[in-house]
């Protein structure tokens, strides 16, 4: 195993009372493996995506939990000993990749910093971001440009090209397509694709479950603040047990499916004060008074590998 | 067929360049961001269209310019028979009131210091459509109608309480309240998590059956025009490549870029089929638009001929026409 979440909780204390981001969230990723974090805005896939590398931002904190990786708990380990870890072992892409890069260097200077942080020499880093830049199918050319000469593609590539400079052992990829059109989307796919073909683990974060479903391996439903579902992408789509992993599956408009699309009724609810019970029970068609508002369903493995939290699992089936 | 609410003829949008100082002592002739480079579509009374592309491909401009937001370089803008391309400001504000704007970012339209129930109202007292009593009243019916209940809780509501698709909301409310025959949404449900736009979409949906609503739908996803449009256009560097009925264009795309654009959406029920065509690259510059179609630098269909001559459009099924040398029918 190369990365086992245990229990981990995230708490955001703000002004007007504590956000749960993340409330006891277990799993694990497999050496070379694509696990894909599916959920609406707060559901707290991202906050999870932080906590991994330690970087939640304030007001958030880690009330408690575990993140072993390769035998160690990272949230054990000292400042230095992260940093080292960080951008050589686990590399992290992100939404807007202008959060990554310094709009007023030279893209090429940033690539070689990332190497030449972690002891590599200036000449030999300056090589190997030619290699990195033809990998990601950019000019090498583009080395001597500023951020702001680049398209949204281009950059998420040239960040890319970055978080590959290790061949990390884990890409923690936070909507890294979502701002992009869906040519480009479906390139920077194809460039994650190949680092997992170089065997690099997977954790990608997205609100599009169709976009899930073509090359993950697993898929993890999270809902305000809990992880609901785990499995693989066949369990998830042909057998989804959560009444909410279906909802989200049917709430997708896919151009090879004949039919109308749902929606799903309703909100979010606000994390400071979370519903009681499965917190998902206000939006949930099966959901029973007395039970579903009341006691908190346990996360269960249901059959191999496919975990769920629901007092009702696939009970819409009658 | 009876007249069409709207008629675009030929419009194009052009940008100058701001030259170098360079540039302008070598007197070099100035230069033009083409983002609408001759459009051509009609839009019947209860119809949406949905005009999709990439970023850069003019979808937006030609939106706005339609409205007048942006005034047009050349064309014609014919609305319920008046051409209203040359139309004073003066002369316009009737019409502004009949057609009407949904922009994508909710977080950007709406004023963070007005109350929504006060957004809403606004237009209202902007036309002297109601005295201040009646724009509540009629503000809090709609705040009902578009889901945010309970209304008189909202209508005292500042945008930055309410969720992405909340706000959505207001602004279609906002843009509802004066009845107009003809929306242009923006990107309306871009910003929004997928699994509430489906939410969103049903809302347009009921208004253009209330209304008789007609809608030109701008979308950079296709997935979501199959969802909402009687018809399809698709757009490509400042021209229309392909327009025709939704199903048609959907299940037979004759442009080749069109086809790219159906295969690059993620999809479940297609899940890990092969791709059949793959275009790369990203949409070049608008102001150096290739030579011949502008298409060709990223077609693998491309020729001698698609790199010098330009393809008009031309139908190829009934009422679908596409602009391509070589057509996928």
């Amino acid at each position: 195993m190369l990365l086992e979440v245990k229990n981990l909780s995230i708490y955001y204390y703000t002004l007007t009372g504590v956000v749960k981001g993340a409330e006891g969230v277990s799993f694990s990723i497999d050496r070379g493996e694509w696990v894909t974090f599916v959920g609406e805005s707060g559901s707290g896939k991202s906050t999870v995506a932080h906590a991994i590398m330690n970087i939640v931002p304030s007001p958030g904190r880690i009330v408690s939990g575990e993140v072993v990786f390769q035998d160690r708990d990272l949230l054990k380990l000292s400042k230095e000993e992260l940093r080292e870890i960080r951008g050589k072992e686990i590399s992290m892409i992100f939404q807007d990749p202008m959060t990554s890069l310094d709009p007023l260097r030279k893209v090429g200077d940033q690539v070689i910093e990332v190497m030449t942080v972690h002891g590599i020499p200036e000449e030999e880093a300056r090589e190997r971001a030619k290699e990195l830049l033809e990998k990601v199918n950019l000019p090498p050319d583009r080395l001597d440009y500023y951020p702001h000469q680049l398209s949204g593609g281009q950059r998420q590539r040239i960040s890319i090209a970055m978080a590959m400079a290790f061949n990390p052992k884990l890409l923690i990829a936070d909507e890294p397509t979502t701002a992009l059109d869906v040519i480009v989307q479906d390139s920077i796919m194809d460039l994650i694709e190949a680092l997992k073909a170089e065997g690099t683990s997977i954790y990608f974060v997205t609100h599009d479950i169709s976009l899930a479903a073509e090359r993950s391996d697993k898929i993890a439903v999270m809902y305000a603040g809990k992880l609901v579902e785990f499995g693989t992408v066949e369990q998830i789509l042909e057998n989804p047990l959560h009444p909410y992993t279906k909802a989200l599956i049917e709430a997708v408009p896919d151009l090879w499916k004949e039919g109308k699309v749902r929606a799903i009724p309703g909100y979010p609810p606000d994390l400071r004060n979370p519903p009681s019970g499965c917190r998902f029970h206000p939006r949930c068609p099966l959901a029973k008074a007395g039970l579903c508002d009341a006691e908190e369903p346990e996360f269960e493995e249901v059959e191999k590998g496919h975990y769920v939290a629901c007092h009702f699992p696939g009970g819409w089936r009658g | 067929m009876s007249e069409p609410l709207l008629k675009v003829e030929n419009l194009k949008k052009y940008f100058p360049v701001r030259r170098s100082i360079l540039e302008t002592l070598r007197k070099e002739p100035p230069r033009y961001v083409k983002a609408v480079d001759g459009v051509s579509f009609e839009i019947a009374r209860g119809e949406v269209l949905a005009l999709i592309g990439e970023s850069g491909c003019g979808k937006t401009t030609a939106g706005r310019t339609i409205l007048r937001l942006i005034e047009p370089t050349e064309g014609k803008i014919i609305f319920d028979g008046t051409e209203i391309t040359k139309l004073s400001h003066e002369a316009l504000r009737p019409f502004r009131r009949r057609m009407q704007i949904i922009f994508q970012d909710p977080y950007a339209s709406l004023s963070p210091r007005m109350k929504i129930g006060d957004a809403i109202a606004h237009p209202l007292l902007v036309h002297s459509l109601a005295e201040k009593e009646e724009a509540r009243e009629m503000a809090l019916k709609m705040l009902k109608r578009v889901g945010l209940t309970p209304e008189d809780e909202f209508y005292d509501r500042y945008p930055h309480h309410l969720s992405g698709g909340q706000r959505q909301r207001v602004v279609i409310a906002r843009a509802m309240i004066l009845k107009p025959e003809f929306v242009v949404a923006d990107e309306a449900v871009s910003m929004i998590d997928v699994s509430m736009r489906a939410s969103i979409l049903e809302l347009l949906e009921s208004f253009r059956k209330e209304y008789n609503l007609s809608q030109l739908f701008i979308t950079h996803d296709i997935a979501v025009g199959k969802l909402i449009a009687d018809r399809i256009a698709v757009m490509y560097l400042g021209k229309i490549v392909e327009i025709g009925p939704t199903e048609e264009v959907l299940k037979h795309p004759a442009h080749p870029y069109t086809a790219a654009l159906i295969e690059a959406v993620p999809s479940i029920a297609r899940r890990k089929k092969e791709k059949k065509i793959r275009i790369t690259g990203e949409v070049p510059n608008a102001a150096n638009v290739p030579p011949g179609c502008r298409f060709h630098p990223r077609c693998p269909f491309a020729d001698e001929k698609c790199r010098s001559e330009e393809p008009k459009l031309i139908e190829v099924s009934h009422n679908h026409f596409v602009a391509c040398h070589h057509p996928l029918i």
